[in-house]
């Protein structure tokens, strides 16, 4: 078994922030990550290629004298008290901490409509990261729809990559998007980035008060019906890539037995979960942006090195970034005509096939994974069990180890500290 | 480029270094990675590993993610839609 | 909503579903109160195994009796049961161990239950996939799997059409011919049964019952690459053990494909987390017996508590001390095999019919320490 002082789950903004706070403040760091390179979701591909701000941030990463950084690493299960069980390309191996940063990120919410099992439906962060792993979609045509800021980014890089993007459609509506507006000129370096944007859609078609209600083909999506106040038509299209935010990682931190609260891990003004010696930071703890998880970090970073000072002067700058989240959570905030989209035969739970109407007829999640096997394949209910919070308001029980589906093999792998007996059996 | 070679349901194909195996299925024209469990086509979904519809055998090893795994020279891959 | 009923069953597990089917049908006036969801407990931690076995005499004459019920049951409506006839495929590692398969399919036979000694060259051709080296096996066909939730839930749903009402709410005492619930109302009964599992325990702190911890581990869909529920004859040895933590090589093919790994024993762990550790060793008992498995993807992992007697049978009938309060607990790791037969047992006490087996082997008052002292 390795073991480090701090031990950092993920290395995306939140997790690099904390990594080398943690670090520069003399501790032992070790960043267990599960991409190929640091950056997470939003730095994909390594945090260099996105921003001054983000390669400066790898750069100390990587100029960090005490950080072991441990890519291509996923997380299985908690061993015993303070130790982890991961799998790394040459195995698995157990990793001790005596603290430990959890900086797990986000995954996208996805609500089902009737169609969005077809193959051609993405989430639109996920046809990003398909297209950054070679997928082609030149001369593509591609409708971006969902909510949130990320339908802009998204659809900007798809142009670039040669993709017709046919629309944009937003589910929120102007009023919301243009209070939110009059709010960003207060802020030059946003306004930049919105600019760049426009610059880059051209006269790209974006429609707010728009969603998408129902995906058409028979093995492969051929069109849209989109929605748009009174006025519904049909969009031809091989792409559509549609997402509604963002829902936190918390699966790690539930096993672990943080308290979780609307599905984000529970943290104190210092970062520090329910489990001492446990910090989280970054979208794990809430979804709030880039400016907020590097700020976390950092203060999650430093509490666990044991300097509370240095801390000090980055809380003025996470309550910033978390006073913008929640202006953007308010301006995205979901219809509730997209809680009426899936019909009785639409499935809900993709990996085993539950439609709503099996689902509608439970008081509660458990009760409907019991009977209906919804959340039971191997997503865990990461997709259904986010999409069902939103449908039915119910809250998904706690992950069951392991964190993610895993080798056998690995599952075999434990520390030494208990042993039974086995020749009995013999 | 420095291209690798790899063979998708019997077919070889040869894409960028780097490529995933999900990329390389849709270069090879295949859209569907599986079958659900009641027979409906599939294909990637979030592109990071979360929603395992993605799923392909490689290498005779079934339930591997295409869109988290990249392509290697010889790799065998076969979709749940072929079979 | 009427406050007083013929039969209050405590517990919605497999085993109050089948008491309040098998109660609803003889024509009482039956309550149901749960207080999570049907079936959500122990029997859904549960392999769902239909299992015959031979611990003791009372022990076999409990689960041949209730797999036949089993087999009515099941001839209605084997999808929704998810049943998945496979048989029981009793492994021997060694000669020590054909010896028993052969003592077992002796007492089988005894009882009419059919079962046949497999030996080592026919042992592979049924299970291509157990490490080489094997003894050979014992075949009891009769054995088979179902889904213990989605059954409870049909017993439960068999019980309403007979006028049974499900109570959603939590018992916090038993009350004379009634019991007292969490928001402060009393519902009277002629019976109050307590088929709550381990949790009856807390309502009546005199039973002898104690926690078996069990984990599971259920991995991606491999349709057909096992054929039979596969037991290493050594879980008779663990499974009885009184004391100390044990596991054994006990794997179940799902009518989805996917493989239920088991088993593991652990006393008095009252937390329903898994033991990381435990997991392991149970895990690497089943490579042992099936290398294989070691490439497979698990998805998830799990544990559950065994009620367990001091004697290893369940208690099935009035309690001691406690007029008008009935058991239907103990059942430690055969409750959805002996579910159905308990119900009968039970039916039959308290309607004053005659029991279909003897009852007196599963009685709770031989527990009870005044009577036993005399």
């Amino acid at each position: 078994m390795q073991r480090f002082e701090i031990v950092v789950v993920g290395a995306g903004p939140a997790g690099i922030a904390a990594a080398v706070s943690a670090a520069e403040s003399g501790a032992q760091v070790c960043v267990l990550d599960a991409g190929a390179a640091p950056g997470g979701q939003i730095w994909r591909g390594g945090a260099e290629r996105h921003s001054r701000t983000a390669a400066r941030w790898a750069t100390r990463l990587r100029q960090g004298q005490q950080i072991s950084v441990q890519q291509n690493t996923q997380v299985v299960a908690p061993l015993a008290a303070g130790e982890l069980l991961v799998e790394r390309p040459d195995g698995p191996q157990s990793i001790g901490y005596d603290r430990l940063i959890l900086a797990t990120g986000a995954r996208e919410l996805l609500l089902p409509f009737p169609g969005w099992t077809l193959p051609g439906v993405t989430g639109v962060g996920g046809l990003q990261a398909l297209i950054k792993g070679g997928v082609p979609i030149k001369g593509r045509r591609v409708v971006v729809a969902g909510s949130g800021p990320l339908l802009l980014a998204v659809a900007a890089g798809l142009r670039r990559s040669g993709a017709e993007v046919r629309l944009i459609a937003e589910q929120s509506d102007w009023a919301r998007l243009l209070a939110f507006g009059a709010q960003l000129p207060l802020d030059p370096a946003r306004l930049l980035q919105a600019l760049r944007l426009r610059a880059t859609l051209g006269r790209t078609a974006y429609r707010a008060g728009c969603w998408v209600e129902q995906a058409h083909g028979a093995e492969q999506l051929e069109a849209v019906t989109l929605r748009h106040g009174a006025q519904r038509w049909r969009e031809p299209c091989e792409q559509l890539a549609c997402g509604f935010g963002l829902v936190p990682n918390s699966e790690l931190a539930a096993t672990l037995g943080c308290a979780i609260n609307a599905g984000a891990v529970v943290v104190d003004y210092a970062q520090q979960t329910s489990v001492s010696g446990i910090l989280a930071a970054g979208e794990v703890a809430g979804i709030a942006g880039v400016e907020a998880a590097l700020a976390e970090g950092a203060i999650a970073g430093y509490i666990a090195a044991g300097r509370p000072a240095q801390a000090q002067p980055l809380l003025a700058r996470r309550a910033a970034a978390r006073r913008f989240a929640r202006r953007l959570e308010h301006t995205f905030a979901l219809r509730a005509e997209l809680r009426q989209l899936a019909s009785a035969q639409t499935i809900v739970c993709r990996c085993e096939d539950v439609h709503y109407a099996a689902l509608a007829e439970h008081p509660s999640w458990r009760s409907a994974k019991i009977h209906t096997r919804c959340g039971m394949g191997p997503c865990q209910g990461r997709i259904c069990g986010a999409a069902t919070s939103v449908l039915f308001g119910w809250t998904p029980e706690s992950i069951r180890p392991p964190v993610a589906p895993v080798a056998l093999a690995t599952l075999i792998t434990t520390s030494s500290a208990h042993s039974i007996n086995l020749e009995e059996h013999v | 480029m420095a291209k690798v070679n790899v063979v998708i349901n019997g077919r070889p194909i040869s894409v960028a270094a780097g490529s995933s195996v999900a990329a390389a299925l849709a270069l090879a024209g295949v859209t569907a990675t599986r079958r659900s469990i009641t027979g409906a086509a599939r294909a990637p979904v979030c592109g990071i590993g979360v929603c395992y519809e993605c799923r392909v055998t490689i290498n005779g090893q079934a339930h591997r993610l295409s869109c988290q795994v990249a392509c290697a020279e010889g790799m065998q891959v076969v979709t749940d839609a072929a079979l | 909503m009427r406050t007083h009923y013929d039969a209050l069953i405590i517990g919605a597990g497999i085993v109050g579903a089948a008491c309040a089917s098998e109660l609803a049908q003889a024509g009482l006036h039956v309550a149901v109160v749960e207080q999570e969801i049907v079936g959500g407990g122990t029997t859904a931690a549960g392999m769902g195994h239909i299992v015959v076995m031979d611990g003791s005499l009372p022990e076999l004459v409990l689960t041949s009796y209730s797999q036949q019920l089993w087999a009515e049951l099941l001839a209605e409506r084997p999808a929704d049961h998810e049943h998945l006839a496979c048989g029981t495929l009793w492994v021997a590692a060694d000669a020590e161990e054909l010896a028993e398969a052969q003592a077992k399919q002796a007492r089988y036979s005894a009882h009419g239950i059919a079962s046949r000694l497999v030996a080592a060259a026919e042992l592979y051709a049924l299970e291509p996939l157990l490490r080489p080296g094997l003894a050979g096996g014992l075949l009891v066909p009769s054995d088979s799997v179902i889904y213990p939730p989605r059954s409870a839930a049909l017993l439960i749903e068999r019980a309403r059409n007979h006028g049974a009402q499900v109570i959603s709410a939590a018992v916090c005492a038993l009350r004379p011919s009634g019991v007292l619930l969490a928001d402060g109302q009393t519902l009277t009964a002629e019976a109050v049964i307590l088929a709550g599992g381990i949790r009856s325990q807390a309502l009546a702190p005199e039973l002898p019952l104690r926690a078996k911890q069990g984990h599971l581990a259920i991995t991606e869909r491999y349709p057909h690459i096992i054929r039979q529920q596969l037991v290493e004859l050594g879980y008779i040895k663990s499974a009885h053990a009184s004391s100390g933590d044990s596991v054994a090589f006990n794997v179940q093919p799902r009518p989805t494909g996917q493989l239920l790994i088991g088993s593991s024993r652990q006393f008095d762990r009252s937390e329903r987390s898994v033991d990381q550790a435990m997991l392991a060793q149970m895990l690497r008992r089943a490579v042992e017996y099936m290398p294989a498995l070691a490439q497979l993807t698990v998805i998830r992992a799990w544990t559950g508590l065994r009620p367990a007697t001091p004697d290893g049978l369940p208690l099935i009938g009035p309690a001691w001390q406690r007029p008008g309060v009935w058991l239907a607990t103990g059942h430690e790791g055969l409750g959805i095999t002996t579910a159905l037969g308990t119900a009968k047992l039970l039916a039959a006490q308290l309607l004053g019919h005659s029991a279909p087996i003897p009852a007196a082997p599963y009685l709770p008052a031989r527990f009870d320490k005044e009577t036993a002292h005399g």
